[in-house]
């Protein structure tokens, strides 16, 4: 599929993210692995879903594929009715840059950074003016409650505040989608449930889809809208939490 | 990414693995450093040469003497002549009288400087040899961005001092030297004024006078000389005939006299000058240890140097007399040869040109100082090429650092894809990044380079001081050249982060923030 087409508009308005029968296959050591096999699966925006499986069902890969830091090997997958697989590089890192913000379950804070300059990162990659990156940088750390750590490195934080920054770095190009990927995995329970909670609060009040991976089934059904459950690359079963 | 934002990424990435960035931008200063302290000697020793070559008058002076006439005083060569009309003719000058007259009738057409119908009367103009005269010195002074036009000035003398006479050559020496640079280190000093009576002795000759040359300075010598007087002709009947371009009053020159008479008739010759002994005190202003007055204007070397125009006022007799009164020129003083100094080299070509055609011999180093600006070109570039081959290995430096850079940075790599960088933008963080290096190495390395050039000439000097010799300068770092070896090592900086570069650039995301 050409750039062209990922330009084009899908029919099936109102989802922030549909896939269409997507895969994503490759090969390790000469076998064939079947990470994402024929998924398809649409969220409405402003939904809040968990992405829910046992390690190397494939929902991390699947996460890459939305997040457009992966390509599928056959299938579509469309952000906001635009299709990535048909996407030039560039445009997937503007799609990156604009639409999505991502978590990781390792923080992926920059170590040498202050809590300040990490979160500006994504403004400077975007070409944010100066003087509006400031504003919004103090908007997104104010989110997460952390105007006491601004010139605080990674180092210098905990676990929790660690991914409260990465948190507010996701947000602060003012994404439609976050994409979470095992945001508690390296927090204590209490902690876990604090980042949990300004997850729900992000996505109530800004309206902003979630997609999180997570293995915690009791977790994603505490907070989660809607539970995927993948098995070996398939979506076993798509429905609202017990 | 904008510029400023890609710049202080940069700058940050450097600051962090700083021991290593440090010791690769040294890498890349010592090839700087070796680059620059190469070229710089071979610049230099370019301006050494050409500073001594100025000094001596070679790039803007042309040097002019009477026509060469291989057949000697003046006579007519064979009539088989089929060149064009004779030079002094094209350029409107008065060719002589004695074209006139050897011409047999064509004196006015030649005085109105028409040029000739026949083809034998060409040949004889061509021929005829113009006198080298005043009235010469004057037409090439009007010529366009003539500085000034000098007669060489050479004479025997006796030099008295303390006593003791000296034989030596007196020679001439114009104002304008004074700023030349061949005086440049001279003890005590060039001339008070253009007329003084004043005198510079060469250091060679100043050891004859005293065992401690220095003291010489401020002392009197007695110059002896022979001063040339003319004699008054004794034959006015000998004089041209009206309407010949001759100058009543002048003595008919020995083509005259042939070209009139069919041969030349002994009783009607010049009685020639007379030569009466004279002598003038000078006083010594400076020693110099340099020979100013040699060189292709002067063949001979002056020891004892006097300001130009009192030098001409002694009128003293010089070698090309005796000539003068063979061609029966006694009446006129003549001058051996005149060098004319333009205001650039560059002019010297077309006034050469112009000056062949009033028709004197003139000729120039112009050519010579080609061939020894190709001379240096090959050496500077000989030099760079070596100079380059530390930068060369240098570069490998900064590709392995930046290879390294990836490596340490793998998953910073991913986060940044992550975060919306595209592969333009990390090929651009890395490109900055190399380009830093190069930049901050380029600068240090011509400071290093600048200094090994400084050390040369120190030691140059030293060891040239205890010869009892001048200092000079043999490492010499203009501004273009610190700016071409920072811009080279930029450039080769970048070349050497196009790989590392390009690779962080395809690096897979995915992969890299998988990557503890």
């Amino acid at each position: 599929m050409n750039s062209s087409e990922g330009l084009k508009t899908n029919s099936a308005n109102g989802f922030a993210i549909r896939t269409d029968s997507v895969s994503r296959h490759y090969h390790m050591g000469g076998a064939l692995v079947r990470a994402v096999d024929g998924v398809s699966f649409e969220i409405r925006k402003a939904e809040f879903v968990a992405l829910l499986g046992s390690s190397g069902s494939g929902k991390s890969t699947l996460l890459n594929l939305m997040a457009g830091l992966d390509r599928p090997t056959s299938g579509a997958i469309f952000a906001h009715d635009r299709n990535l697989a048909g996407m030039t590089a560039d445009e997937l890192a503007n799609h990156r840059s604009h639409t999505i913000g991502m978590v990781f379950q390792a923080f992926n804070l920059l170590p040498r950074m202050t809590l300040e300059e990490n979160v500006e990162l994504p403004l400077r990659l975007a070409e944010v003016d100066r003087k509006e990156r400031a504003t919004r940088v103090r908007e997104a750390i104010a989110r997460v409650h952390l105007e006491a750590r601004l010139t605080h490195r990674p180092t210098e934080m905990s676990g929790g505040e660690q991914q409260r920054a990465a948190l507010a770095r996701a947000l602060v190009n003012r994404p439609t989608i976050l994409l979470a990927d095992e945001p508690t995995g390296n927090l204590d329970s209490a902690t876990g449930d604090e980042i949990m909670l300004l997850l729900r609060e992000i996505n109530e009040t800004l309206g902003m889809t979630i997609v999180m991976v997570t293995h915690e089934r009791p977790r994603a059904e505490r907070f989660a809208h809607r539970l995927l459950q993948m098995k070996d690359g398939k979506l076993i079963s798509d429905g609202a939490p017990a | 990414m904008k510029i400023s934002d890609l710049t202080e990424l940069a700058a940050r990435n450097l600051r962090e693995a700083l021991l290593r960035n440090s010791l690769t931008t040294l890498g890349i200063a010592v090839g700087v450093a070796s680059l620059v302290a190469m070229l710089s000697l071979g610049v230099g020793l370019q301006e050494l040469a050409n500073k001594r070559l100025s000094s001596s008058g070679l790039f803007d002076a042309i040097f002019v003497g009477p026509h060469m006439n291989d057949r000697g005083f003046g006579r007519p060569r064979a009539q088989n002549a089929s060149a064009p009309a004779s030079n002094a003719a094209a350029t409107g000058t008065n060719p002589s009288a004695t074209a006139s007259a050897s011409s047999g009738g064509n004196a006015d057409a030649a005085a109105a400087g028409q040029r000739p119908s026949t083809q034998a009367s060409s040949a004889e103009r061509r021929n005829e040899e113009r006198p080298l005269d005043e009235a010469a010195r004057q037409q090439i002074a009007k010529l366009p961005n003539v500085q000034e036009v000098y007669p060489e000035i050479r004479f025997s003398t006796e030099i008295l001092y303390d006593g003791n006479p000296y034989m030596t050559m007196v020679a001439g020496i114009p104002d304008s030297a004074r700023n030349g640079g061949a005086f440049d280190g001279m003890k005590g000093s060039f001339f008070s004024s253009p007329n003084a009576d004043e005198a510079i002795l060469q250091i060679d000759f100043a050891k004859q006078l005293s065992d401690n040359p220095d003291s010489l300075i401020g002392k009197e010598i007695t110059l002896r000389y022979a001063e040339r007087q003319p004699i008054a002709p004794e034959h006015p009947e000998s004089q041209p005939p009206p309407g010949s371009a001759a100058k009543p009053g002048k003595m008919k020159t020995a083509s005259q006299l042939e070209g009139a008479n069919g041969s030349a008739d002994p009783t009607d010759m010049s009685p020639g000058f007379n030569v009466i002994p004279r002598q003038e005190k000078l006083r010594v202003v400076g020693i110099v240890t340099t020979e100013p007055a040699a060189g292709a204007g002067a063949f001979g070397r002056g020891r004892v140097l006097i300001p130009e125009i009192p030098a001409e006022k002694l009128s003293a007799a010089q070698q090309n007399d005796l000539r003068d009164i063979l061609r029966g020129r006694s009446g006129e003083r003549t001058f051996a040869t005149l060098t004319v100094r333009m205001k650039k080299p560059a002019d010297v070509a077309g006034a050469e040109d112009a000056i062949k055609a009033m028709g004197f011999s003139a000729f120039s180093l112009l050519d010579a100082t080609k061939n020894l600006r190709l001379v240096f070109a090959v050496f500077d570039a000989l030099l760079g090429l070596f100079g380059s081959l530390a930068l060369i290995v240098a570069s490998l430096g900064i590709i392995n650092t930046l290879v390294m850079a990836i490596l340490e940075r793998r998953r910073e790599i991913g986060v940044l894809k992550a975060l919306g960088a595209s592969d333009r933008d990390v090929r651009k963080l890395f490109f900055a990044e190399a380009g830093a290096m190069g930049l901050l190495g380029g600068i240090f390395g011509v400071f290093i380079g600048w200094l090994i050039g400084a050390g040369m000439n120190f030691g140059t000097n030293i060891y040239l001081q205890r010869q009892d010799l001048p200092s000079i300068q043999v490492s010499s770092v203009p501004l273009w050249m610190a700016g071409l070896a920072i811009g080279f090592a930029v450039g080769v900086s970048l070349v050497a982060g196009l790989y590392p570069a390009s690779r962080a650039a395809k690096l897979n995301p995915v992969e890299a923030l998988r990557y503890e």
